[in-house]
């Protein structure tokens, strides 16, 4: 993300977003801004690169289903729109109300155009991320890193947070 | 309607002739043709889509650029659907963005339906949200004040302004999304 030149990371946290969200709270260079709702982070973050710097949007796969409408925004405008989704309801899922948009997530950002690096195994990471990104801000495309929920293990029910 | 609701083309062009250097991101509908009205080209966000979102970019537009004063001029029907963006206006704090709501209590660009305006207070919902400075507008007499808060003071702040309703001659400005984004990024960037 530094060496990218994203300072502004809009979050709805998820359980799997949680050491990156850390990280960043202690990099003095990231602003981690938490959001209302996700469709927020893609106004924000389309706000930011009109004014001359880069954001992202990270958030849960149940809240892309929030942002659709949204989406239209930097589509419209022609602007970089990056977004780090951590997958549920796709893999060992244990509660049925993620499956909606766990099973959604893809096929209906491929539908609006954003381009979908899905990504299974941890070592895909960070390249996966990198070529989302350059994507994004140099081809000027709306791009989604999904990260699959046997990356970040399936949650067991009882742990806490859903 | 009373005589507290105002003129928004006469209100909207007196406002937007204090805005100096200011940034511009209307909501879309009527507060964008107010731009185009007002003369306003490449410093204004042209808005046609993505209803709810212009608080949302507003407030990016500042954090990019803190040292340039950012006024999201937002509909009643838009400032409704992001409340939310209200808590993280609040919680970011941004000092050089101001918020002025033009409340017609309708929804003017699909028929005139009446919105929620009549009994919501923004200014009120504002300060539960943490943003401090507010300001209810109801006459051409305090756009002095008002402008003052929102070119001048410290923000964020938000005004609401009662405006009537009524036919206004549409002018159109710029419609094709990548062009809009071209001019207000080069202005927005260029000191």
């Amino acid at each position: 993300m530094r060496s990218l030149g994203i300072g502004t990371v809009c979050t709805i946290p998820d359980g799997g977003l949680t050491p990156l969200l850390a990280m960043c709270r202690e990099d003095p260079d990231t602003r981690v801004l938490t959001l209302s709702t996700e469709e927020e982070g893609i106004g924000i973050t389309t706000g930011l690169w009109l004014g001359g710097a880069r954001g992202m949007v990270a958030l849960q796969s149940s809240g892309v289903g929030n942002c659709i409408n949204a989406l239209t925004l930097p589509i419209a405008f022609g602007a970089p729109c990056l977004m780090l989704v951590t997958m549920r309801g796709q893999w060992g899922e244990f509660n049925h109300w993620q499956v909606p948009m766990g099973q959604g997530t893809q096929p209906i950002l491929t539908q609006l155009g954003v381009r979908c690096y899905p990504v299974e195994t941890a070592q895909e990471v960070a390249p996966a991320f990198i070529a989302a990104a350059n994507m994004a801000f140099h081809a000027q495309e709306r791009c989604a890193i999904l990260i699959g929920q046997r990356v970040i293990g399936a949650k067991a029910f009882g742990r806490g947070e859903d | 309607m009373t005589s507290n609701y105002l003129d928004r083309r006469e209100f909207t062009a007196a406002v937007l002739a204090e805005r100096g250097d200011t940034l511009v991101v209307p909501s879309l509908g009527a507060p964008t043709w107010d731009c185009a009205a007002a003369g306003l080209t490449a410093e204004a966000l042209h808005s046609w889509g993505g209803m709810g979102l212009a608080l949302a970019t507003a407030l990016g537009v500042a954090l990019a650029q803190p040292n340039r004063r950012v006024l999201c001029l937002n509909g009643d029907g838009e400032m409704m659907m992001g409340l939310g963006t209200l808590a993280v206006v609040g919680d970011q704090a941004p000092s050089n963005l101001a918020i002025l709501v033009l409340d017609n209590e309708h929804f003017g660009e699909t028929g005139g339906q009446p919105g929620l305006a009549r009994t919501a207070d923004f200014c009120a919902i504002a300060k539960g949200a943490g943003i401090p400075r507010t300001m209810n507008v109801t006459a051409m007499e305090q756009v002095p004040a008002l402008t003052d808060m929102l070119f001048h003071q410290p923000g964020p702040c938000l005004a609401t302004s009662k405006i009537a309703l009524g036919d206004f001659p549409l002018t159109m400005p710029e419609k094709h999304g990548p062009s809009i984004a071209a001019a207000f990024r080069a202005t927005a960037t260029n000191p």
